[in-house]
């Protein structure tokens, strides 16, 4: 259904969202509280800390069809790793040059620091961000 | 296909998901998914009744995974897991998955997109859940001591309350004296009890326990550990630039720093205009003196209180304070009453926008009037003005809704801006513990009802003022439901901790050392197996970041619980085409 559409007005882009427990998910979970509007092409998942990320990981999203993968990061609030925002850069940097090498736009991954009360950063993030995809279309072209 | 039995318990949350969401074509979407063996949809799945339901299915049906859709983790996450146990399932072989916050309720709008969204997100679940194996949590022995921050009468009185259940407490006031925002205060309302009186005996009641240590002039400055066993640097300033740093041990953390009072800017209804004070500097004016309160020298007669000053403000304002400061209506109208007491002569008049006297109060409330205070509101789009006029008076200007908005002027000898409630500053404090502040800026609990002390930080808890606008009835409640909360952990002795662990595949491990020079709490050492060198994960000092798991050139170390198959499998549950 949605996401095959073929670049037309119909095409609503499939975004992955790495978050993390104690930061970005309280701040994802707000912007519902708040019932703040986002595609819900839109699918959260959370781990302890945005560190613990594998490239690879965002590879196979978008190998299986994630128009784009976004990672909603700690930054300086992580209660585990205080260069946590830089590791994350880290594996962001990396997950974009294995789209380039597989023949993907890097533009796909996304990373910004999202914090516990960010609802509105992070719904104006998920906006943009599908607005951005619609423009790149589909990852999976025929 | 799969082996596994999984079932799967989808919550309209009484309408709070299924307005949003057809709950029942998403039941008809994944009740075949592998492994899947019962789905139903539930009224509350956090119900009693739900849960038994959940329980008897478990055992009757000799279940080995459950995954439950509905709130967020952050509210039943427990729940579920202790049903989990209940029914002799392990508790890790429960996925929960969040259909409310970022599902239903960011969707209001598009049932469709919703719904499907739904199935994918519980497909992905049922994925993980698939992928499970019984964990154990990790057991800590609990410190049987608490550091409790803010010494104003919330702090006080969680110290005393730690205490009495046998708890050692480290007590530290940031400023030189304990007391906070009451100790300052003489009546109050309701009952016209001194503050400064209330806060000398609780002091006397600190005193008198040997188990109390408190410091003042102390800030909290570091804090590492888990919950149970934190450890904490205090720093206490002495004379001169002379600081002392103390450490100790303690098992959880009580924070009740308190709150400042709103600062009009410049000109804010005319703030700057000799005359126009704030509630706390009439109280102290009314405080303070002795006969009838005067202002340079000239009797207070004519008094004009303006409401909700840094409450309730406009949206648009820059970072506005949208809440509502709950003491304010009640302590304004209070004082209007001490005033009327030391003045009988005196003319007084509220300009207010709503009148919040709630419960109780509302017989202040009667009480001012028949004692011939003057109620006016005023529309929030059409504030009072406040300009200096001649012989020192102050004039007034207001639209009365309630007399179909007559404009009113009143010539007054003070205004005073009934200011609300605003966090304090206390950045450092956020800093070193990780504090969760809310929409409010005030500090965040996990839930306003069901868990309203903790904070996603386990072991920290908040109470007083601190975490939101309360009055001293209302923070002595909070402080004694820290207390309870706190000192359950702590008497019980011990605490589970997910088991959140790193793990290193031997088979593909060749003691590169990567991971060792990524890992800050130097959790990984070189061990060994069948004869080949390895990495080890050291089990007390593994905090569960996972930052080791991407660094690995083998791919050898998996988070548990967010294991390598795991994650791809939810993503291949994610994408499975829907309807
Ligand atoms: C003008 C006025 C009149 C009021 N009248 C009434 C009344 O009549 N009746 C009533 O019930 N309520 C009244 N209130 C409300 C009452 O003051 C509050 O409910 C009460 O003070 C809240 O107590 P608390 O301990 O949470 O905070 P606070 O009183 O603010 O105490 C917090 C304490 O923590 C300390 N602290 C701050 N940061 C740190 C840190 N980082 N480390 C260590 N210590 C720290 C502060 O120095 C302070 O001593 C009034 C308030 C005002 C402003």
């Amino acid at each position: 259904m949605t996401g095959q559409a073929g670049g037309d007005k119909g095409f609503s882009p499939k975004i992955l969202v790495f978050s993390t427990h104690n930061i970005s998910d309280p701040g994802i979970d707000l912007a519902g509280s708040s019932h703040m509007h986002y595609p819900p092409t839109v699918l959260v998942t959370s781990m302890p800390c945005s560190s613990g990320i594998k490239p690879e990981w965002i590879l196979y999203a978008v190998e299986k069809g994630f128009d784009g993968v976004f990672l909603a990061t700690d930054g300086e609030e992580c209660a585990y790793l205080p260069d946590c925002a830089e590791r994350t850069s880290h594996i962001a940097r990396e997950a974009q040059e294995l789209l380039r090498q597989k023949g993907y736009e890097p533009q796909r991954v996304r990373m910004s620091g999202i914090c516990s009360v960010c609802a509105e950063p992070f719904t104006n993030h998920m906006k943009e961000f599908s607005e951005a995809l619609k423009k790149l279309g589909p990852v999976r072209k025929e | 296909m799969s082996d596994r039995r999984i079932g799967v318990y989808i919550c309209h949350c009484g309408g709070n998901i299924s307005d949003y969401v057809d709950v029942e074509r998403v039941r008809e979407a994944v009740q075949n998914e592998p492994g899947v063996v019962v789905a139903r949809t539930a009224m509350f799945t956090c119900s009693d009744a739900t849960q038994q339901e959940i329980v008897q299915d478990i055992k009757e049906r000799n279940l080995d995974g459950l995954v439950v859709a509905s709130c967020s983790p952050k509210l039943h996450l427990f729940t579920f897991r202790n049903a989990a146990r209940r029914a002799g399932l392990n508790p890790y072989q429960y996925t929960q998955v969040n259909i409310r916050e970022q599902c239903s309720w960011t969707h209001t709008d598009d049932r469709d997109g919703a719904t499907e969204k739904a199935i994918r997100l519980i497909r992905a679940g049922i994925a993980r859940t698939i992928l499970t194996e019984p964990l154990e949590p990790i057991i800590i022995d609990t410190v049987p001591k608490v550091l409790v921050a803010g010494g104003g009468i919330a702090g006080l009185r969680a110290a005393i309350g730690m205490a009495d259940i046998g708890i050692s407490v480290f007590l530290i006031e940031k400023s030189p004296a304990v007391g906070g925002w009451i100790g300052r205060l003489e009546k109050m309302y309701p009952h016209g009890r001194n503050g400064r009186q209330l806060i000398d005996k609780l002091v006397d009641e600190v005193k008198k326990r040997e188990n109390i240590t408190l410091f003042t002039n102390a800030e909290l400055v570091e804090k590492s550990g888990n919950i149970g066993d934190f450890n904490v640097k205090i720093r206490v300033s002495g004379q001169g630039d002379k600081k002392d740093d103390i450490t100790a041990n303690v098992g959880s953390i009580i924070i009740a720093t308190g709150f400042d009072s709103y600062q009009p800017g410049a000109g804010e209804y005319g703030y700057g205009i000799d005359g126009v004070i704030t509630l706390p500097e009439f109280k102290e004016l009314l405080d303070s003196s002795d006969g009838i309160p005067a202002r340079n020298g000239k009797a207070i007669k004519d008094v004009v209180y303006i409401y909700c000053v840094g409450s309730r403000q406009q949206p648009d304002r820059e970072n506005p304070n949208l809440y509502c400061s709950r003491y304010c209506c009640n302590a304004a109208v209070h004082a209007s009453l001490l005033l009327a007491e030391k003045n009988p002569k005196s003319h007084q008049y509220h300009l207010f926008r709503d009148v919040r006297t709630y419960g109780r109060y509302e017989l202040l409330y009667s009480q001012s009037r028949e004692a011939g205070s003057t109620y006016l509101r005023f529309g929030e789009d059409d504030p009072p003005a406040v300009e200096r006029c001649s012989g020192g008076k102050i004039k007034v200007t207001v639209k009365d809704l309630l007399t179909f908005g007559e404009e009113v002027e009143i010539k007054a000898d003070i205004v005073v801006l009934v200011t609300g409630m605003v966090p304090r500053k206390n950045g450092e404090l956020v800093d070193v513990l990780k504090l969760p502040v809310g929409r409010d800026r005030f500090f965040n609990e996990i839930h306003p009802k069901l868990r309203p002390v903790e904070t996603v930080v386990d072991g920290v808890f908040i109470c007083g003022a601190c975490q939101g606008p309360k009055n001293s009835a209302e923070s002595v409640a909070s402080a004694l439901a820290a207390v309870t909360q706190s000192a359950s952990i702590l008497k019980k002795g011990y605490v589970e901790l997910d088991p959140l662990m790193a793990s290193v595949n031997p088979q593909l491990c060749d003691w590169c050392d990567e991971c060792v020079k990524v890992c800050p709490y130097s959790a990984i050492e070189k061990g060994e197996e069948q004869g080949k060198e390895v990495a080890r994960i050291n089990k007390t000092g593994c905090k569960g970041c996972g930052g080791c798991v991407p660094v690995c050139p083998r791919e050898a170390i998996d988070l548990k619980g967010y294991t390598d198959a795991q994650i791809k499998s939810m993503i291949d549950g994610f994408l499975k085409e829907t309807f």
